[in-house]
């Protein structure tokens, strides 16, 4: 983590955004970093090919918690086509600063449980 | 030598570190505070100059051909068997088998010994503070042959329930496998005592010294054990080099765990027999380079004196342990007995992830360990899930703890 970014990954450490659960979601999806603790559960719904609401659960540290909030927050209302073709490059970019690559896993993990969601939802209809 | 031999006495740090090369880089533009030792230690200069001599000017195949190259490292490969022989006290340089590590020290008994001598029913006991490497061979051999695994307990403080240990010793226990030194609480456990008990229903006695041989003098004779294991890297020498010692009636005795050249005297189609110590053991071409650096890391770490190792990490484990608690937002784990213990702090900055704690601590050039440790047993009985860790070595000094405190406040400004 640099200065550069570190306020708005504070930010959302702090105060997450989209951070609960959904009952009657239309899939949910946990994965963790078995070395590090991280975990996080996201829980989706769909409507009319597009991501309607997404909550997210879990602990880890700073960055696997704030770049999972800050996902939730981009990925809100779009089609799921488009979602999944979001890239890990995206992701770090989306972070709003350089990361160190130490750390890339924790800032990916919050795309891999939302892309394993997804076509966990596609091939179960 | 001679340079060695005047430094004993007290160590040092900021002379020692200038045997240690890697102290000239920077990270992240500072300069680099290693405090992961427990991990892995860095290379004295006389260990990578010596790998650099052999690959030099020795390089060729042990115990194969009468040439001058050969003979040569055959020798020096030798040597340092007998050198690690010397420095745990074993009484035979033949009761030295060189490995990958210790964890391939442990496998090599539990497939070597434990497969061919464990029978269903049989008890092997271990603790609650295993490193994974000390329990999941066991699991193997439990799922295998019907042995039951059992385990010793810790206290609240982190101290093993030595009380309970005589219930837990019965005639079916054919081995006690104990870590010597925790690589999460630093604690040093009473493996003298322990071995004396495990001798009384004529169990076999096997330490795990990979935490406690760089950092205290060990004499396996003293301690009665039958079985000692360690690695190489953690004791200043080469990655992928580690030891088993071995009573030698015990070795002979012990089926060998992987076969092929070097480790036979004769082969036919019908039937082939083993070499003798420790090369029964040893099939394959070894790490040649890795032995005879491990050889050089002993004689430095001889040349410093392991008593002076021993109370140079006490001295910063009491300083740091006072600097850390006067902040009640920092938890440290164990410390809390007054047993013997090696510079192993494990903690965490109240409210804060330890990747967040090591990831900050990076930026100021200060390595740390965060994670479970490899002993996620012990973790979860003792409610600590993951922590940062701290671990100390000769090169280590106070102002490093200093710096590292200071930081452990800005991280709890900025993420608490
Ligand atoms: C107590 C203990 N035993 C065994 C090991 C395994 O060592 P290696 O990974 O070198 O095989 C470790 C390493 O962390 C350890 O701390």
């Amino acid at each position: 983590m640099q200065s550069d970014n570190l306020e708005y990954i504070l930010d959302h450490y702090k105060n997450p955004r989209n951070f609960g659960t959904i009952e009657d979601a239309d899939f949910s999806y946990e994965e963790g970093i078995p070395s590090c603790g991280d975990v996080i559960r996201l829980d989706l719904k769909i409507r009319n090919n597009k991501l309607d609401d997404i909550k997210f659960s879990g602990t880890g540290c700073a960055i696997s918690q704030a770049s999972v909030s800050i996902l939730t927050e981009n990925v809100t209302g779009k089609e799921v086509e488009e979602i999944v073709s979001y890239t890990d490059k995206d992701m770090l970019e989306a972070l709003g600063g350089q990361v160190s690559p130490i750390r890339f896993k924790c800032a990916l993990l919050g795309l891999t449980v939302l892309k394993k969601a997804l076509t966990g939802k596609s091939s179960n209809q | 030598m001679e340079k060695l031999i005047q430094r004993a006495g007290s160590i040092d740090p900021n002379l020692l570190k200038k045997d240690f090369p890697v102290f000239e880089r920077k990270v992240h533009g500072k300069p680099l505070i290693y405090l992961d030792n427990a991990a892995t230690t860095q290379k004295p200069q006389s260990v990578i100059d010596c790998i650099d001599n052999y690959y030099r000017n020795h390089n060729s195949n042990i115990h194969r051909g009468v040439h001058t190259l050969s003979y040569e490292s055959t020798v020096m490969y030798e040597d340092a068997h007998k050198k690690v022989a010397d420095f745990i006290g074993a009484d035979k340089w033949n009761e030295i088998i060189f490995t990958r590590n210790a964890t391939e020290s442990l496998n090599l008994l539990a497939y070597g010994w434990g497969l061919h001598r464990l029978e269903e029913g049989d008890e092997v006991l271990i603790t609650i503070m295993e490193h994974h490497s000390n329990i999941v061979p066991w699991q193997m051999l439990r799922d295998l042959k019907g042995i039951k695994i059992n385990v010793l307990g810790v206290d609240d403080r982190g101290d093993l329930k030595l009380d309970e240990l005589p219930d837990l010793l019965t005639e079916r226990t054919k081995l006690v496998s104990i870590i010597h030194a925790s690589n999460v609480l630093g604690t040093v456990n009473p493996v003298k005592e322990i071995t004396r008990q495990a001798k009384e229903v004529g169990a076999l006695v096997l330490i795990d010294a990979a935490q406690s041989i760089p950092h205290l003098p060990i004499d396996v004779s003293e301690i009665g054990c039958d079985f000692l294991v360690a690695s190489g890297h953690k004791m200043l020498g080469p990655t992928g080099i580690g030891f088993i010692y071995g009573r030698e009636s015990l070795l002979e005795d012990m089926e060998p765990f992987m076969y092929g050249g070097d480790m036979i005297e004769k082969v036919t189609f019908e039937k082939s027999t083993w070499n003798e110590l420790p090369w029964k053991f040893e099939a394959g071409t070894p790490n040649i380079a890795g032995g005879i650096g491990l050889g050089a890391a002993v004689d430095y770490l001889d040349g410093i004196g392991l008593q002076n190792i021993l109370d140079h990490e006490e001295d910063l484990l009491s300083y740091a342990l006072e600097k850390m608690s006067a902040y009640d937002w920092i938890k440290i784990y164990g410390h809390k007995s007054t047993t013997e213990s090696v510079g192993v702090i494990s903690f965490n900055v109240e409210g804060v992830h330890p990747h967040d704690v090591a990831g900050m601590l990076d930026e100021e050039g200060i390595a740390v360990r965060s994670g479970h440790h490899c002993a996620q047993p012990l973790m979860s009985e003792l409610s600590m899930d993951y922590t940062a860790r701290i671990s100390f070595y000769l090169y280590n000094n106070k102002e490093e703890i200093d710096l590292c405190v200071e930081t452990l406040k800005k991280v709890k400004k900025i993420f608490g």
